[in-house]
């Protein structure tokens, strides 16, 4: 059995007990990675150097009794729009092809401290602008369940990567879902946090009114006490928030007696696949079976999310892309004809195709005479939804409902119509414009034997009640995490077992 | 109403964007914009007109601190970064005739 079969915790418990060491976690890592990488290309960049490096100065840290957090000597694997120091950034893109930071992403340094061991940077969707991971400059992650198919976006490296084993954890980020949906596609678990609740400094911006930096991992446990690391107040995010509790970990509770829980009809309604509405509702069922009053309600304005969240993530990203010049770092074109044609053309060489399409369209609705009519609009739209989320954590502690509407789609099926793609995101991407917190987790499988994700929203900074529930509900399924695992069949979710 | 984008305007997007689109591309995008918009104009289903826009989420006011220096002159390593750099600068091609 591979150390990477184990959930973080338990790694971390095995080398604070002496049964293996970090550099044997580390070494399992990369075994797994060469077994998988050909077929799966979870990773833009291996570290192995100053991983291995880096193993040795934790498992002293770890044996003097300096480092003793939960996470400490367990591999991880982060998205590469997270900047690294002297480690290849790339955002899966051309025109960052050659960037070496000069300096690390809070999260990520957050990470370190706690003797976490950076493996690698993760494939992703270009700049994190998609949702299958296709739209890479290095090529498209497989979902390791079926490699004909997608593993979700645009974080679909980092769950691809946990979900075969090549790592312990990752991290990720989520725009409109971008942890979330391939979280569901891949069958692992994934929290996007309250806006404000992880720094984004160090983060390659896209959306950043909504950019989020969040943990993916094998189980509940594990998301929770990897955000308890990552989250800080940060002075050099101005966006951070200081919040009263980090102790996301005192919320694995198997118990969700009088919690109530509402169950938006507007998210069972066309384009929801019927086997993925079966296993949700089901899991609603557990949920009411363990004490929790669910019920269903209208939460409104649903398919307003989605046109209004391109409108807002394409004018940041216009604004946010337009540092990629060819004069500070990256791409620059062969030849051109003074400044203004080498910015053109170093951006038009280096940007793919859906990251144009997206900053022509932020570029559009900025341009005078059309913000009022689409920038200010969506703003507007986006009062109106943090406004029906407000009315519904009136009445209820979770929403709950589906991740995405279908499990993973064929490769190649989802490009060639963007709407099309756009709107896969639609249980998701509400929960970024307001801001809220949200955890994606497995509840099943469909007939093709692909995952089915289950997502829970709490109301802003209320991560602990969603943590519970859904630690509740993961208690009560007999499920396996990985098409790899040999041995999570018989460990994952077991009824009564306790995995703390 | 289908919305229609004229050659001016993804001229325009053009100079906006930063970006050098040839005549294909142009058309693409032309077409590309004018789905979206069509798709966007759903929102005017809404009516916004007594709604406030709402930027953040959250109350947010400016966070003030005094400038002190933390970290160390961090500009080899930043211009190692560059395609092209000169006596310790960024190197650009001719900006003034």
């Amino acid at each position: 059995m591979s150390l990477m079969s184990l959930t973080a915790l338990e790694l971390g418990r095995k080398i604070k007990a002496k049964e293996v060491t970090v550099e044997q976690a580390v070494l399992e890592a990369f075994e797994a990675i060469e077994e998988s990488e050909e077929k799966l290309n979870s990773f833009v960049t291996l570290n192995k150097k100053a991983a291995l490096k880096r193993a040795k100065e934790v498992q002293k840290a770890i044996e003097e009794g300096t480092l003793k957090g939960p996470l400490a000597g367990v591999p991880v694997a982060v998205k590469d729009n997270m900047c690294t120091k002297d480690l290849l950034t790339t955002c899966s893109s051309k025109i960052l092809y050659n960037f070496l930071p000069t300096y690390t992403a809070q999260a990520v340094m957050n990470l370190e401290e706690a003797g976490a061991i950076v493996i690698g940077k993760t494939n992703m969707d270009e700049f994190a602008m998609g949702s299958t991971t296709e739209t890479s400059a290095f090529g498209a992650t497989k979902n390791p369940w079926n490699e004909a198919h997608v593993p979700g976006g645009s974080s679909g490296g980092s769950c691809a990567a946990v979900a075969a084993e090549e790592c312990s954890f990752a991290l990720g980020s989520d725009t409109g879902g971008s942890i979330r949906q391939p979280s569901s596609f891949c069958g692992v678990t994934g929290i996007k946090p309250t806006y404000g609740t992880v720094s984004r400094y160090g983060l390659i911006a896209y959306g950043s009114s909504l950019d989020q930096i969040g943990p993916v991992a094998k189980d509940v446990s594990d998301c929770a006490a990897i955000l308890e690391v990552i989250a800080s107040y940060d002075e050099k995010d101005s966006t951070s928030v200081k919040r009263e509790d980090y102790d996301f970990t005192s919320a694995l509770i198997d118990d969700v007696k009088g919690m109530k829980i509402g169950i938006p009809r507007d998210y069972f309604g066309e384009g929801l696949e019927e086997e993925v509405k079966e296993a949700v509702l089901k899991a609603a069922e557990e949920l009411r079976k363990k004490g929790a009053i669910v019920e269903e309600f209208d939460l409104s304005l649903v398919e307003y999310a989605i046109p209004a969240y391109y409108v807002i993530a394409c004018a940041e990203a216009s604004s946010n892309l337009a540092r990629f010049d060819g004069v500070k770092y990256g791409y620059r074109t062969k030849e051109y004809d003074g400044l203004h044609n080498m910015y053109k053309k170093s951006r038009s060489e280096g940007f793919g195709e859906e990251v144009k399409r997206r900053i022509m369209l932020g570029s559009f609705v900025l341009s005078s005479g059309y913000y009022d009519a689409y920038y200010i609009k969506a703003l507007r739209t986006k009062a109106l939804i943090k406004k029906a989320f407000d009315k519904a954590f009136a009445s209820y502690d979770i929403i709950l409902g589906p991740a995405a509407p279908t499990t993973a789609p064929k490769l190649g099926e989802s490009l060639s119509d963007p709407i099309k793609m756009y709107l896969g995101d639609i249980y998701t991407i509400a929960v970024n414009l307001a801001g809220l917190p949200g955890i994606s987790l497995p509840c099943g499988f469909d007939k093709k034997g692909l995952p089915i994700g289950l997502q829970l929203i709490g109301d802003c900074f209320q991560e602990k009640k969603m943590i519970q529930a859904a630690y509740t509900y993961e208690k009560t399924r007999e499920g396996k995490h990985s098409p790899f695992s040999k041995q999570a069949d018989t460990t994952l979710g077991q009824k009564g077992e306790s995995r703390s | 109403m289908p919305n229609i984008i004229s050659d001016e305007t993804i001229e325009y997007v053009g100079i906006l964007a930063k970006l050098e689109l040839d005549e294909v591309q142009k058309e693409h995008a032309k077409k590309d914009i004018g789905e979206m918009l069509d798709y966007i104009d759903k929102l005017n289903e809404l009516d916004t007109a007594n709604v406030e826009p709402m930027s953040h989420v959250f109350p947010v006011n400016n966070v003030f601190r005094e400038d002190v220096i933390l970290n160390e002159d961090g500009s080899y390593d930043t211009l190692k970064n560059a395609p092209s750099e000169k006596n310790g600068g960024f190197e650009v091609p001719k900006t003034i005739g």
